[in-house]
């Protein structure tokens, strides 16, 4: 088979994208020198009732950015398109990614159209749908989302396995047996780059929301009664988080990650304490909620302590390690390799920080008349601190949470990238990075490829988080 | 003020205790300490013999003892056998009777590296110095533009500028130095872009020039652009919807001055305390730069000491680490009052 190019056959769009792209950033610069010297509204009402819009060269700027962008989407948009309808590999690699990305542009479609269309009914979800920032952002998060739940379908090859005459191969290169390509080349060892980046984001979006969920009912759990009651337990909890928080990451990574400790057990332990924290987080919860009803309340809290329980168990505990509680046939969750390190090291350097926005908040929160309306009720602590004013801060910590995954998916790869925690063939996107550096003379497109990949979801999450922010000001 | 000063001071000390004794006690777990035992006296002794090995060079105490006598507080060991004194104080081959009782931190030892075979102090002063030259020029490129994109982009909120500037510093916060040090090797420093720097900094560390250097500063530099330029633009728009800014518009003070006469000063608190506070992040980004750039400073030698067991090197970049970060942060608390004309006077 013969070697793809990147665009193939529908190479007659390059000159045009390139010329659309150039122009585009030419206008993007003169708006932004030009915006410096503008009158501030952009639309003028004259004296007679009609409107004008601003003239002159920002005005014919701003016009031409419009336009342009538009217009690059749409050219952007036939490459996807002409490549999900021609056949594999005529349309080059790019057709042939596209097309082997159909189920994920198909669910994005859908996802996209019934939100629209039920905007106004899904609250803060639906705004979202209000601010072309948060859409981008949550478009670029979705997309690799479905990428990894679909990413058994989208990957060509297998992820281990190695063709010793694809070493280095640059991306478009046919494999040996006729039988595909090697769409974005070759890694060191002869591995489809392609389909361990796709393999690679199904490890980050189960490992990085999961953390941040945890970190975060370790950092409520604590940070709720620091700031509610103050005093010794405030002084004692905030100086434990300060603590953490001085300690470089990159050493503490080294230190708790290495073999030795693993070997006795540390980070095990860690996870025992660290993990109990969503048990009792719900239990509290339900407990300050039902009290009133203690049938109803014993039931609950016996469910989650039971469920909860059994779950907690096997997700710290693995046969044949130092923390081995359940049976192997009982063990519901395996975590290969190093994953319960990796992420217990992960929750424990995040919680800290949760802990002093939620600290901050409860702080300020706590003077507000409600919860002066609910302690003169006689409610009880900790329904005001659960049902009282953690609902109410839920805006700024909805958008720490979408930076939050992005920093933890920012910290997954920096352990990949020192080679700690999960093991070397991982394909995860820091291990990938880290083995394809150390040959960037050769072959660039190994490390390259998982760069920008997590890059970009860094990045859609933080606008997601942005647009989020700015829809919830708005309220 | 002073009372401040030294409830802040306590606090550091106590701090800094605390981590110097956690990581004291993860690099003294008895797997590092027979990994350490094996290195030095031969990887095919026995487990009796490690233990006697430790015993020999002072291992064997209790772990708060160790603590005390690598802090300098609690007397050296010494040991005697076959009538040769040994000691942690008494260097080999001199006078038992002439060597100080305690040797620490607090003493000025750092103790010996083990694998660089030199003494802690003086590979920390070279490695930090070619970091603290790094750090130099990161500042000098990192500071005035970051300050510059978050004044223009805050002196106007919602203008066109500020969405253009604010879209760059989230794409900014978002690439880890990781992936923007691979990008630019990739773009400005192989075949596949163009060749205009190099994609190693290790002939830096005998002379420093743009083609050596400019990859390593603008990949630390750009993952703190956005986040300083981002608490700049919060601070400026904040100054600009004040009332005194809108008086002094209404009285006609044109834009241009406003801005850099009156906004410009309030603004520039906020980002001085988040540039103080962005110093430990920047160690993490020094020790992803020199790894990937191989430039053999500060953050290249924790690497190396933490992949190699080196304990002693280990414990003295940690010492140097934490004492960077706490620092800055007294530094950025004192500064916060001494720049905000409200909290100095009251």
């Amino acid at each position: 088979m013969e070697p793809l190019s990147w665009t193939g056959s529908l190479s007659v769009l390059n000159p045009v994208v390139t010329g659309v792209a150039a122009l585009l950033a030419l206008a993007v610069v003169a708006q932004m020198v030009l915006s410096l010297f503008a009158p501030e509204q952009s639309v003028k009402a004259n004296p007679d009732g009609t409107l004008v819009a601003r003239g002159g060269l920002f005005g014919g700027s701003e016009k031409a950015v419009k336009w342009l962008f538009l217009a690059l989407v749409l050219l952007g948009l036939a490459y996807v398109v002409a490549g999900v309808l021609t056949p594999m590999g005529t349309a080059g690699i790019i057709g042939a990614v596209c097309k082997k990305l159909t189920p994920v542009w198909g669910s994005i479609i859908v996802l996209f159209v019934l939100s629209f269309r039920f905007k106004r009914r899904l609250g803060l979800y639906g705004k979202l749908f209000d601010s072309s920032i948060g859409m981008i952002g949550f478009g670029i998060v979705m997309f690799w989302v479905f990428t990894a739940i679909f990413s058994d379908i989208v990957a060509t090859h297998d992820v281990l396995s190695q063709i010793s005459g694809m070493k280095n191969k640059v991306p478009g290169t046919p494999t040996p047996d006729g039988a595909g390509w090697y769409l974005l080349g070759g890694d060191h060892l002869g591995r489809d780059v392609f389909s361990r980046v796709i393999a690679g984001s199904r490890i980050v979006i189960v490992i990085a929301p999961f953390a941040t969920v945890f970190a975060f009912m370790v950092g409520i759990t604590l940070g709720l009664p620091a700031g509610y009651y103050g005093g010794k337990l405030d002084t004692g909890l905030s100086f434990l988080a300060n603590l953490i928080l001085a300690f470089p990451v990159i050493l503490f990574f080294y230190l708790l990650v290495t073999p030795e400790i693993v070997q006795t057990g540390m980070p095990q332990y860690l996870g025992v304490v660290l993990f109990l924290f969503p048990i009792v987080f719900l239990m509290v919860l339900v407990n300050s909620r039902f009290y009133v009803v203690p049938t109803r309340r014993n039931v609950m809290v016996g469910l989650i302590a039971v469920v909860g329980g059994y779950f907690y168990l096997s997700f710290v505990g693995e046969a044949g390690t130092r923390v081995a509680v359940l049976p192997q046939s009982l063990d519901l969750i395996h975590m290969p390799g190093n994953m319960l390190i990796v992420f217990v090291s992960v929750v424990f350097v995040n919680s800290p920080t949760v802990f002093r926005i939620v600290r901050g908040i409860v702080l300020d929160i706590k003077t507000r008349d409600y919860v002066a309306a609910g302690q003169t009720r006689g409610e009880r602590p900790w329904y005001i601190m659960i049902w009282e004013i953690l609902p109410n801060a839920r805006g700024p910590l909805i958008v720490d949470f979408c930076l939050r995954i992005g920093y933890t998916t920012i910290l997954l790869g920096t352990l990949g990238f020192f080679g700690l925690g999960l093991s070397p063939e991982s394909p995860d996107w820091g291990s990938t990075i880290n083995a394809g550096r150390k040959l960037m003379t050769i072959a660039q497109h190994p490390a390259i490829v998982p760069a920008l990949a997590l890059m970009s979801l860094v990045l859609g999450l933080n606008l997601l988080a942005d647009g989020l922010r700015e829809e919830s000001l708005k309220d | 003020m002073l009372i401040f000063l030294l409830r802040r001071l306590a606090t550091m000390v106590l701090t800094a205790l605390c981590l110097t004794l956690i990581v004291f006690y993860l690099t003294n777990l008895p797997p590092n300490l027979e990994k350490l035992a094996k290195s030095e006296a031969g990887s095919r002794i026995t487990d009796a013999e490690v233990t006697s090995w430790l015993e020999k060079n002072g291992y064997a105490s209790p772990l708060l003892v160790r603590y005390g006598e690598w802090l300098g507080v609690v007397p050296g060991w010494t040991h005697e056998a076959d009538g040769v004194v040994q000691g942690r104080c008494i260097p080999r081959g001199t006078d038992p009777d002439m060597a100080p009782t305690f040797c620490g931190i607090l003493q000025g030892d750092w103790g010996f590296s083990s694998v660089f075979k030199d003494n802690v102090s003086s590979i920390l002063s070279t490695r930090l110095g070619l970091t603290g030259l790094l750090m130099f020029w990161v500042m000098v490129v990192m500071v005035p533009t970051s300050l510059i994109i978050g004044v223009l982009a805050g002196m106007r909120e919602g203008s066109k500028l500020d969405r253009s500037l604010s879209t760059f510093s989230i794409a900014s916060t978002a690439t880890p130095e990781y992936v923007s040090g691979v990008i630019l090797i990739a773009v400005f420093a192989t075949s596949m872009g163009w060749k205009v720097f190099k994609g190693t900094a290790t002939s830096a560390m005998d002379g420093i020039n743009f083609e050596n250097f400019f990859l390593p500063v603008i990949t630390i530099a750009l993952y703190g652009i956005g986040y300083i330029a981002r608490m700049t633009r919060a601070s400026m728009t904040e100054v600009m919807t004040a009332q005194y800014i809108r008086t002094a518009r209404l009285k006609g003070v044109s834009f241009r001055n406003v801005v850099v006469k009156h906004a410009l000063r309030n603004a520039l608190i906020a980002p001085f305390t988040v540039i103080m506070l962005q110093f430990p992040w920047l160690l993490n980004g020094v020790v992803i730069t020199e790894t990937l750039f191989n430039y053999k400073g500060f953050g290249w030698t924790l690497v190396s000491a933490a992949g190699n067991n080196d304990i002693q090197l280990l414990l003295g970049c940690s010492v140097v680490a934490v004492f960077v970060v706490l620092v800055t942060q007294l530094i950025s608390d004192i500064g916060y009052v001494f720049l905000n004309p409200r909290i100095r006077i009251s």
